[in-house]
């Protein structure tokens, strides 16, 4: 099977498919969209930027989890970090947490663990641009762009306009994967 | 890349120190949340190994490795059965058998954090080792000065007082020639040595001044290391190279920092107005230790590839 890519307007539309599910369930009450660095937070802002034009409190927020990460052990360089900017109170808010791609489950799980640390929000979503499945925990996606089928050790390359300079996906095949 | 142990500055290329300086940022942030920990080190072992008293270093290096939600562990160790080297090696089997992930080291001899560092799976942090290093201070000096000066390179830092016992002193010009930093020593001639031909020496304060440094960094009088006497006293040494009033008046005229690596002796280093003065740095200092060392902490792999003599 050859690589499969998804294009820019493919993009466009899960991000708009994200805006408009959020304004249908959440109607004008204030909420709040925090991006997972690195790219969960370009998603967030473009949902953001289409969620704009309304008239209701809308906070945005930024996560690095890279502190809260489960795998230090196997790690030889601990990653990078870029920080968090969380600029609203977290204490009662409804968060929605963003993230380009959901696979394991694992980012989230840190995620959540991460947002605690600022406070007790009232509510969590999550929203992913993309739900490529196969899932280590227990976690489930509230609002997702594009449901894509993959293969477990696929690669799932995104690259977004602010990012990486294009929006594209591409999903590569390992090469060794016939058992998926 | 990931290393196991952190004994000097010299051993740091430029882009290591520029990365740690940029990590220490993000650890910094986390101050100002209700939470101020994270689960980094959850369940790794932190060894403070102090044969020299220290209350601020200590403390630093403990409240970095709680926030990174490591256990810590104080050695106690006397001052004295210790310069023998044979309890020293007894302390290093000691360390392996507790299996701790980090070993903070201070100690009055240069080179002993080198020595458990190379016969030990931990990781290990010189907190100062005699005249020889503190590596940690540096970053952390860098780290207040890069927050003021975001491109350092080019800036003039003027260190005052005894530069030849400060390992304070030798790490810190050490990390800040690395950033392109032009520094200058400022002391009595005894006591300034010929660290390097790129450093300025001067014997004179107000020579020192007409350099134009952008900082003042004040060395600490260590007054228990006084036993050979390098001057005659300690209110002749504030006449001629501490911080008096008329010279912080020509400080704030022309907006430079005052810095010290604490704990400061007022009325030798520095006049009690310096504390308030609004370009003092020190207490900055204190909060960037702690993010600096927790970025050390971060970045070291204990057990990672034990690094050559």
């Amino acid at each position: 099977m050859e690589d499969r890519t998804l294009s820019a307007d493919d993009i466009n539309d899960g991000i708009r498919k994200l805006a408009d599910a959020i304004r249908d369930r959440t109607g004008d009450s204030p909420v709040a969209l925090v991006g997972i660095r690195s790219r969960g937070d370009e998603v967030a802002e473009r949902v953001l930027n289409l969620l704009g034009e309304e008239d209701r409190e809308l906070a945005f927020g930024m996560l690095d989890i890279s502190l809260y990460r489960d795998d230090f052990e196997h790690l030889h360089d601990n990653p990078a970090l870029q920080g968090s900017d969380i600029g609203f109170a977290v204490d009662g808010a409804h968060v929605i947490l963003v993230d380009d791609v959901l696979f394991t489950g694992r980012t989230i799980r840190a995620a959540l663990d991460a947002l605690s640390d600022y406070g007790r929000p009232a509510k969590v979503e999550l929203a992913v641009l993309i739900d490529r499945g196969h899932r280590e925990m227990p976690i489930q996606p509230d609002y997702v762009g594009i449901a894509l089928d993959t293969r477990r050790l696929d690669h799932v390359l995104v690259s977004l306009e602010g990012s990486d300079g294009s929006d594209q996906v591409r999903i590569v095949q390992a090469i060794d994967s016939q058992s998926s | 890349m990931a290393r196991k142990d952190l004994l000097d500055i010299e051993s740091l290329e430029r882009r290591d120190i520029e990365s740690l300086l940029d990590q220490s940022v993000p650890f910094k942030e986390l101050f100002t949340r209700s939470v101020k920990k994270v689960p980094a080190l959850k369940g790794k072992s932190v060894l403070m190994l102090f044969y020299e008293p220290s209350t601020r270093t200590h403390s630093s290096f403990e409240v970095a490795a709680k926030r990174l939600s490591a256990d810590v562990t104080n050695f106690d160790v006397g001052q004295s059965s210790i310069t023998k080297g044979e309890s020293v090696r007894e302390t290093i089997e000691t360390l392996q058998a507790m299996r701790t992930d980090y070993v903070i080291v201070r100690h009055k001899n240069s080179g002993l954090p080198g020595v458990i560092a190379r016969h030990t799976k931990a990781s290990v942090i010189n907190a100062g080792d005699g005249a020889h290093a503190h590596p940690t201070q540096a970053l952390l000096d860098a780290f207040t000065i890069k927050e003021k000066f975001p491109d350092p390179s080019g800036r003039k830092v003027l260190i005052v007082g005894d530069i030849l016992h400060s390992r304070v002193a030798r790490s810190t010009t050490m990390i800040l020639q690395k950033l392109g930093v032009q520094v200058a020593h400022l002391g009595p001639g005894s006591l300034v040595p010929k660290l390097n031909r790129d450093v300025t020496r001067f014997t004179n304060y107000e020579a020192a001044m007409d350099w134009q440094p952008d900082i003042v960094y004040l060395l600490r009088v260590q007054m228990e290391r006084q036993d050979v006497q390098f001057f005659p006293s300690l209110r002749e040494y504030h006449q001629l190279y501490g911080i008096t009033d008329l010279r912080l008046e020509q400080i704030r005229e022309r907006g430079l920092y005052i810095m010290h690596p604490g704990p400061v002796n007022r009325g030798v280093e520095l006049c009690d107005s310096v504390m308030d003065y609004e370009r003092s740095l020190i207490n900055d200092q204190v909060e960037n230790g702690i993010a600096a060392r927790m970025a050390v902490l971060y970045w070291l792999k204990p057990g990672s590839e034990q690094q050559d003599p």
